[in-house]
């Protein structure tokens, strides 16, 4: 009887392994998001700009939007800055700020400088609705479609590649769908 | 033509590897001395052909033969030729080379120091250690070759090397940390070989105590290294992020450390064999998962290396096998039968057996906090992300029990403990520590519950080891008679816990009193942490090898008096075109003063990132004193006797790879 129980280490290194195998090949910056098809989270956040107005999902109705998690204190999100602008200015695409875990001061001083890639800057400096969004670390970017629904998530700095590749099929996608 | 060489000289090593892990194995088996003597020469052959392969990878780096795939893309004809050197390891397939010749180099120092043991357990050792170097070899030369050519398109030049791995903690941090990882191989082989012959007795433990024991010192400076590195690279000031890559490294050193008092256990009292066997099995496992998560790209992390899903899935078929294998040879061959001896209830036995579950909850813990976000994308729960608070406040009591535990288990002996004497040896080291306690909290001016418990953790671990050498040395003969009587596994010991105080102390102190500031500033601003002024004299910039630097400088004084100027630097790296904070640090044995410089956030403005860190040395300096423990036990005589004998034959020369081999030489000394 008691050998039986020296197989209990066998049994719990089989089934890590199953769980380990799972997670092979899986690209770790395409988490998929438990909210994808489900509508974002609601929240009540001050605007970026104005502390006085609030603002709630109603912000990503009517039309595609790019979320795109952000913050001062991380390096990475400098790397995409320059490429969300260029999104923004010459593709036109409609992005939302979600400022995580930031101070108001420097995220105003940091979009003074290096522009102003959002049409909506959302301030969230305890990380409310980055909780409930399930965000695993900055920068992120979600595609929400004209009735506010999650449609993708990309983990990790948005390039030109990762627009052409992976974002910009469905943002197409709604687009044509509205 | 040497690449080729050396790929080459990596294919014949394999084929060693395959005779090592057959021959004395079925030799010992057999009982046929012929084929059990091909054990050594094999182990030594395989060693000099990965070291060739290992030289001639280094060759290709120095001369900068960027044919060569993996040299075009992490080095550079700019880079200064010691970050060429430790450019070899600052990729897969290198760190993989590395790896292996840390694995060949202690299959070679087992070869070399066990001329006293009886030749079959040789053997056998050598055998199992041969199959994981067959599982590694085959693993690089299928997967990852380091010698791959770009022909016959040769790039100009390299792509360089990560700028975060151009630094003199990573020319020493992967050796170390290999050296730790791949030296619990070797108590490993030892458990495996005793399953295989049924030898699990205390001359087992004996052998395989002064292995382990070298190997987590390894172990414990290179994730100190890492920490380190961290600390003054990364340019945030943390010290410690619970990442899973740094957790990787913790795992094997949790599970070591158990390792080590349960061998002691196992030597002196030969009780808790098939629990010491189990985590010889467990510490390596750990070891070869840690090699997988940063391998394998499972999981995000800050240090990002590629991923690649065969690469991924060969580690994994490896691991699989050998832990699989591993565990059902010991599910069927491990002892069931209670030992004889018994032992009472505030026995020694007893103490350590609590510090190996404390030390297994928080390997436990560490593993789940790790996996957990692996295993709720497996059962599709979604992901939720566990940091550092998770595992601050779930770790932090299991250390602090740890050290209150350490405290009382020095004073218990062997087989039973008188309850009343354990409380009247305990009480003066109580009644210190809490005054040394409150005098620390009273000095950095706060209290926090969490600050009291890991300080007095602390200083009642190093007052209860102290009081212990105190009583243990007294002599008629004098003091001085009485420590020089002490044996050196015993000083080993002290040091040990004297490091695990230092180093709960640090992180105690720095986590609670450490005070950090983000200030904006400009040339000619001041900006205060307490009493000390930091002024921000002027921005200036310089030109290094391959990078350019903004640089800012910062007088610090406290009441007038100048205390260190600074000069934290922004480097844009030529080639690869990253940006680089280095801190400006002034570094003392009681508190650290930390300047990075942030974004220029408006016309000459910075964001700047002021901090003063008490005792965060001490974090590190512990870790050493583990480590020269660790190194101080094993020179004990009694492994030198039996070591001394053997040196009187012709011990084989090891002077290729004098590093593999420096832990190991201590017991000739």
């Amino acid at each position: 009887m008691r050998r039986v129980l020296l197989f209990i280490p066998v049994l719990l290194a089989v089934t890590l392994g199953i769980v380990l195998f799972a997670g092979i090949g899986k690209d770790p910056n395409k988490l998929e998001s438990a909210l994808i098809g489900k509508p974002v989270p609601e929240f009540v956040l001050a605007d970026l700009h104005n502390p006085e107005v609030q603002l709630g999902p109603e912000v990503f109705r009517g039309q595609v939007s790019l979320l795109n998690v952000w913050g001062t204190w991380c390096p990475a999100c400098r790397d995409e800055h320059g490429d969300l602008v260029w999104l923004a200015e010459q593709q036109g695409i409609r992005i939302v700020g979600l400022n995580y875990k930031d101070e108001r001061e420097l995220a105003l001083q940091w979009l003074d400088r290096l522009g102003d890639p959002y049409q909506v800057s959302l301030y969230d400096p305890r990380g409310e609705l980055g909780f409930d969004l399930g965000v695993y670390g900055a920068p992120e970017t979600y595609v929400i479609d004209p009735d506010g629904i999650v449609r993708y998530r990309h983990v990790g700095v948005v390039n030109e590649k990762v627009w052409r590749e992976d974002l910009e099929p469905v943002v197409r996608k709604f687009r044509e769908d509205s | 033509m040497y690449p080729e060489l050396g790929q080459f000289a990596l294919i014949l090593a394999l084929l060693l590897a395959v005779l090592l892990s057959v021959v004395p194995l079925v030799g010992a088996i057999t009982g046929r001395d012929n084929l059990q003597a091909f054990a050594r020469p094999l182990a030594t052959g395989q060693f000099v052909f990965i070291a060739l392969a290992f030289a001639l990878l280094t060759q290709a780096f120095l001369v900068d033969d960027f044919s060569v795939a993996y040299v075009a893309n992490n080095s550079n004809s700019l880079l200064p030729w010691y970050y060429k050197f430790s450019a070899v390891w600052g990729g897969h397939e290198g760190s993989l080379l590395l790896w292996i010749l840390m694995l060949a180099g202690w299959t070679l120092a087992v070869a070399v120091f066990s001329r006293r043991l009886p030749t079959v357990m040789v053997s056998q050792v050598l055998s199992v250690l041969g199959m994981v170097s067959v599982g590694f070899l085959l693993f690089i030369v299928l997967t990852s070759n380091p010698f791959d050519r770009l022909l016959p398109n040769v790039p100009a030049d390299g792509a360089d090397l990560n700028p975060l791995l151009q630094d003199f903690g990573l020319i020493v941090h992967p050796p170390m940390l290999y050296m730790g990882y791949v030296g619990f191989s070797v108590a490993f082989a030892f458990a495996i070989a005793a399953l295989i012959n049924g030898r699990l007795d205390a001359a087992w433990a004996r052998w395989s105590r002064p292995w382990t024991t070298v190997a987590w010192s390894f172990l414990s400076v290179g994730i100190a290294l890492g920490s380190w590195w961290a600390y003054y690279e990364l340019g945030w000031g943390g010290w410690w992020f619970w990442d899973p890559v740094e957790n990787a490294s913790l795992l094997p050193w949790l599970a070591g450390t158990a390792l080590m008092h349960s061998l002691a256990v196992t030597e002196k009292r030969g009780v808790f064999k098939s629990w010491t066997v189990l985590l010889a099995i467990v510490t390596f496992a750990l070891s070869l998962l840690g090699t997988f998560l940063v391998r394998s790209g499972v999981l995000t992390s800050v240090h990002a290396f590629a991923s690649d899903p065969t690469r991924g899935a060969f580690l994994l078929g490896l691991l699989a096998f050998t832990i699989v294998s591993s565990l059902t040879l010991y599910a069927f061959r491990a002892p069931v039968v209670h030992a004889r001896s018994s032992y009472g209830g505030l026995s020694r036995e007893i103490f350590l057996l609590l510090n190996n579950v404390l030390l297994v909850a928080a390997t436990l813990l560490v593993l789940v906090g790790t996996l957990y976000p692996l295993v709720l994308d497996y059962l599709d729960m979604g992901r939720l992300s566990i940091g550092e608070p998770f595992f601050n406040l779930t770790f932090s009591p299991l250390a602090v029990a740890v050290g209150l535990l350490l405290g009382a288990g020095i004073f218990s002996r062997w087989k039973k403990t008188d309850g009343g004497w354990l409380a009247r040896q305990l009480l003066w080291p109580a009644a210190t520590s809490l005054v040394i306690t409150a005098a620390a909290l009273s000095y950095y001016g706060s209290f926090t519950p969490w600050a009291f418990a890991g300080l007095l953790s602390a200083t009642w671990v190093t007052v209860a080891t102290l009081r212990d050498l105190w009583l243990k040395s007294s002599s008629k003969k004098g003091r001085w008679h009485g420590l020089r009587r002490q044996s050196r596994s015993y000083y080993g010991m002290v040091l040990g816990h004297l490091g695990l105080a230092l180093t709960m102390a640090g992180a105690t102190v720095v986590s609670n009193y450490g005070v950090e500031r983000d200030v904006r500033m400009a040339p000619g601003d001041t900006a205060e942490i307490g009493e000390l002024r930091f002024y921000f004299a002027e921005i200036g910039s310089r030109q290094g090898a391959n990078f350019t630097a903004t640089y800012g400088r910062f007088e610090i004084t406290s009441d007038g008096e100048p205390i260190a100027t600074l000069f934290p630097e922004k480097r844009q790296y030529v080639v690869q075109r990253n940006m680089m904070t280095e801190a400006g640090i002034d570094a003392g044995l009681f508190r650290d003063l930390f300047v990075a410089l942030g974004e220029e956030v408006s016309g000459d403005a910075w964001a700047v990132r002021l901090q003063y860190k008490p005792l965060i040395r001490w974090l590190w300096l512990g870790a050493l004193f583990m480590a020269a423990g660790g190194f101080l036990a094993i020179a004990d005589r009694r492994y030198r006797i039996r070591d001394k004998v053997a040196v009187s034959e012709p011990a084989a020369p090891s002077a290729a790879n004098p590093a593999a081999t420096a832990g190991t030489r201590e017991v000739l000394s």
